[in-house]
């Protein structure tokens, strides 16, 4: 199961500095010919096997005869011919209509929709034609083979239109998926999976991780299976739910919520009269996380996220949407519903704020590490248990070191954060 | 004309200044005695007689041309190196080389005609009475922006002289035209709308469900489609099986227009002003260039070839046109022209230290405008615990 793997393969991750890679992962469990790539590059390499295994497939949208703007299409067209890797002409409404068609002929069709800002024109065809074919026609006809890929999410300077997160509007379909993958070697096994999957995907690629994001993916071809939720990270205190670029935010908070303050090494040095026990009960008081990639919002894996909520008793979940309506309303709900006795603090959710995707306010828009970080449920769930344990050193150390108490208190305060 | 008279506060004090001494050098700088000029290229129609090739012009308004469309070139390019010192972020639109559009167009209609374009609409911002200082600060994000500095390069919109902006998505502004068109005939003001647009966004559906609508209810739309050529990397034959734009229309006639040549834009626009509100829509397809890429993010020059661009620089330009008219027709010299550019370049320079000074909007600002003022909506924090902001 995903979680096993999880356990397995677990990811070393080390925090991007300011100008190189945003997730630098190393896995233990491939011992396949691997590459160093980025999101762009595992993506061209996933439509290359997914052609090259299908005859009957198909990728087009605008511009991706030349490689496409964010370059996932290039060598496509050369390599496989203008008759199955071609341009459109600008008209979304068109475009999915016809990889529709397409697809209902039996054929694959991976439909590129160049931002997903854009992608509203067509987003009756997606609504109303490509979710609805199978249930309509009684399964005579089924258009599962098309798949449309579209990037999203905010990138920094976007502005209104080229920094959405639309996945939140597709989640309330029944008939179509949503996967949306968080690094070069989920996206590779994530989109073959999509295409060849045999229900309509919309496939979400968090943009800013195209050149950011850098990660060993295996040459081979290899699927990760659609709606299962992935544990990338354990914890026992709280759960912490997200998909694609938000989750790199939300490690960022799970380190530093995990971190225990610096100067603690330095009183293990200092306070070598006090009991070397009451302060590693401290240092292992940081709160410990569990991270639960998503991967497939629609269909979702509600069983992994319960399991974890039902351990830790805490959720939080986090996207770039606007939080009003966003997909983790609905995780939040189904998760009360499941785990209600379960649950020791209201259900979290630290996202997008209800405004339109600003232009020069995108700074305080984004749902950072530090909202994260500053959220009721991350700071608060062991609030009670510390301030008695700090109480009682507090008293220990008094009562050993008779002198200096000013250092005691000043030092005990810090911890009531 | 109306642009002549910027409203770039700094620089008011030169403005007599110049003309001051023009008028103590040459009398005709101000005259408007007319002269008769010959538009490059016959009209192509379809459905309808062209206009006259014969365009009536005067020194003035000549002069005029040639001063704003200096001003919208220096202005393009400030821009481009203000993109590239980081001072604008987001998306760029560049609009030299289709600056006659603009001119010729403001040259025939009046401000209570009403524009609404596309995303590259920094130009014609400028041509509906814009100031310099309102459009850098718009495009740096500064309060002092025309769209107080939460809409962009893509979002300039000028509500006294109707000027409907500024839009991102691409072919959106089409059924829009439309309606503010059903607007201005419901009110019987007399005036249309010219609804512009690419030849990229030619090709999407909701242009023809515009077009419809326009010509069933004889609306007084002029629809314009900015044919430069490309749609961002893709070239007009590669995306439209017929890329004779102005004959798309079916059954609405249409104008083929030489649109580097500001003078035959002004005439057509003028025909086409004069047929929407007597008979209804009619389509106006102005053959144009852009020297820069699609955005600030295109070099521009993986699609077409550089000599292809110089090409049209050399032959085509619109503000060259113009100079070539002003001196064949004595108008003024070649000294006195390139004096007139320094003159727009330094007041581009100060519009943009003006700007650079402006202030950045309040972090309040992220909240106010969503909805209308009297309407609460409350905008929670990170975690719908803290109330960040009421709304008025």
């Amino acid at each position: 199961m995903a979680s096993l793997l999880g356990r397995f393969c677990r990811k070393l991750v080390v925090p991007g500095s300011a100008h190189g890679s945003r997730m630098i992962s190393t896995t233990a469990c491939d011992s396949e010919a691997v590459k160093s790539l980025n999101l762009y590059s595992a993506i061209n390499q996933a439509l290359h096997i997914a052609l090259e295994t299908d005859p009957r497939s198909y990728v087009f949208g605008e511009d991706v005869g030349f490689g496409g703007v964010f370059r996932c299409t290039t060598g496509l067209a050369e390599r496989f011919g203008k008759n199955r890797v071609f341009n459109t002409p600008l008209c979304e409404q068109g475009i999915v209509g016809f990889g529709i068609g397409l697809a209902a002929m039996g054929n694959r069709a991976v439909v590129e929709i160049q931002f997903a800002d854009y992608i509203y024109p067509a987003f009756d065809q997606i609504v109303n034609e490509a979710a609805k074919f199978r249930y309509r026609s009684g399964n005579q006809f089924n258009c599962g083979g098309l798949t449309i890929r579209a990037p999203y999410g905010a990138v920094g300077h976007g502005g209104h239109y080229h920094s959405q997160s639309p996945e939140a509007f597709f989640c309330h379909v029944p008939g179509i998926k949503v996967v949306i993958p968080r690094s070069p070697r989920e996206a590779k096994g994530l989109l073959l999976s999509s295409i060849r999957d045999p229900n309509p995907v919309v496939f979400f690629e968090p943009k800013w991780l195209y050149r950011q994001a850098v990660e060993e993916v295996p040459e081979h071809d290899y699927m990760i299976p659609l709606s299962q939720a992935e544990v990338i990270r354990e914890g026992n205190d709280i759960t912490l739910v997200g998909w694609g670029a938000q989750l790199t935010v939300m490690e960022q908070a799970c380190l530093d919520a995990e971190k225990v303050l610096d100067f603690i090494f330095q009183l293990k040095d200092n306070w070598f009269k006090v009991s070397n026990m009451g302060l590693e009960l401290i240092m292992q008081e940081g709160i410990s996380c569990e991270l639960i990639d998503l991967k497939t919002l629609l269909p979702w894996d509600k069983e992994t996220v319960e399991a974890s909520v039902k351990k830790t008793g805490r959720l939080l979940i986090s996207h770039e949407a606007p939080v009003t309506g966003g997909f983790g309303a609905e995780i939040s709900a189904t998760i009360l519903e499941r785990c209600f006795l379960k649950l020791e603090a209201p259900v979290s959710r630290v996202c997008g704020l209800d405004t339109p995707f600003p232009l020069v306010f995108e700074p305080f828009y984004m749902p950072t590490k530090n909202k994260a970080s500053s959220s009721s449920s991350l700071s608060s769930p062991l609030k009670k248990k510390r301030h008695y344990l700090i109480m009682g050193l507090h008293v220990w150390c008094r009562y050993w070191m008779q002198s200096s108490p000013l250092l005691i208190t000043s030092h005990s305060i810090c911890f009531f954060r | 004309m109306a642009l002549s008279r910027l409203s770039s506060r700094s620089t008011t004090l030169l403005q007599p200044l110049a003309t001051t001494s023009l008028l103590r050098r040459r009398h005709i700088s101000t005259d408007t005695t007319p002269i008769t000029v010959e538009t490059s290229l016959p009209f192509t129609s379809h459905l309808i007689s062209p206009p006259s090739r014969a365009v009536e012009t005067s020194s003035q308004e000549l002069l005029s041309f040639f001063r704003d469309m200096a001003l919208m070139r220096r202005m393009e390019i400030a821009a481009d190196s203000l993109y590239k010192a980081k001072l604008i972020r987001g998306f760029c639109h560049l609009y030299d080389g289709q600056e006659a559009v603009a001119i010729g167009m403001e040259a025939a209609i009046t401000k209570r005609d009403a524009i609404i374009t596309s995303y590259r609409d920094h130009c014609t911002f400028l041509g509906r009475g814009g100031g310099l200082f309102e459009a850098f600060s718009e495009l740096m994000g500064r309060t002092t922006g025309c769209s107080k500095g939460k809409g962009g390069s893509m979002h300039f919109y000028k509500k006294d002289a109707s000027f409907y902006g500024g839009h991102g998505i691409v072919g959106a502004q089409a059924p829009l035209g439309c309606g503010l068109a059903f607007a201005q005939k419901y009110s019987k003001e007399e005036a249309v709308t010219f609804t512009l647009y690419g030849d990229g966004a030619a090709n999407q559906g909701q242009l023809f469900e515009a077009l419809n609508i326009a010509a069933l209810w004889d609306l007084p739309a002029v629809l314009v489609c900015e044919n430069n050529h490309y749609g961002m990397g893709t070239a007009e034959w590669r995306s439209a099986k017929s890329p004779a734009y102005f004959k798309r229309g079916d059954y609405v006639p249409g104008l083929k227009v030489d649109g580097m040549d500001a003078l035959a834009v002004k005439q057509a626009c003028k025909f086409a002003k004069e047929h929407a509100l007597k008979n209804g829509p009619i389509i106006l397809e102005m053959d144009t260039y852009r020297y820069h890429g699609h955005s600030m993010s295109d070099p521009g020059s993986t699609y077409r070839t550089r000599d292809e661009i110089s090409g049209v620089r050399q032959v085509r330009d619109p503000i060259d046109r113009v100079r070539k008219l002003i001196i064949a027709h004595d108008i003024a010299t070649e000294k006195e022209l390139k004096d007139m550019e320094k003159e727009v370049r330094k007041e581009v320079d100060a519009a943009v230290a003006q700007a650079k000074e402006s202030p950045i909007p309040e972090p309040s600002e992220l909240f106010s405008n969503i909805y209308v003022k009297g309407f609460g909506a409350e905008s929670f924090g990170a975690d719908r615990k803290e109330l960040r902001a009421t709304l008025p």
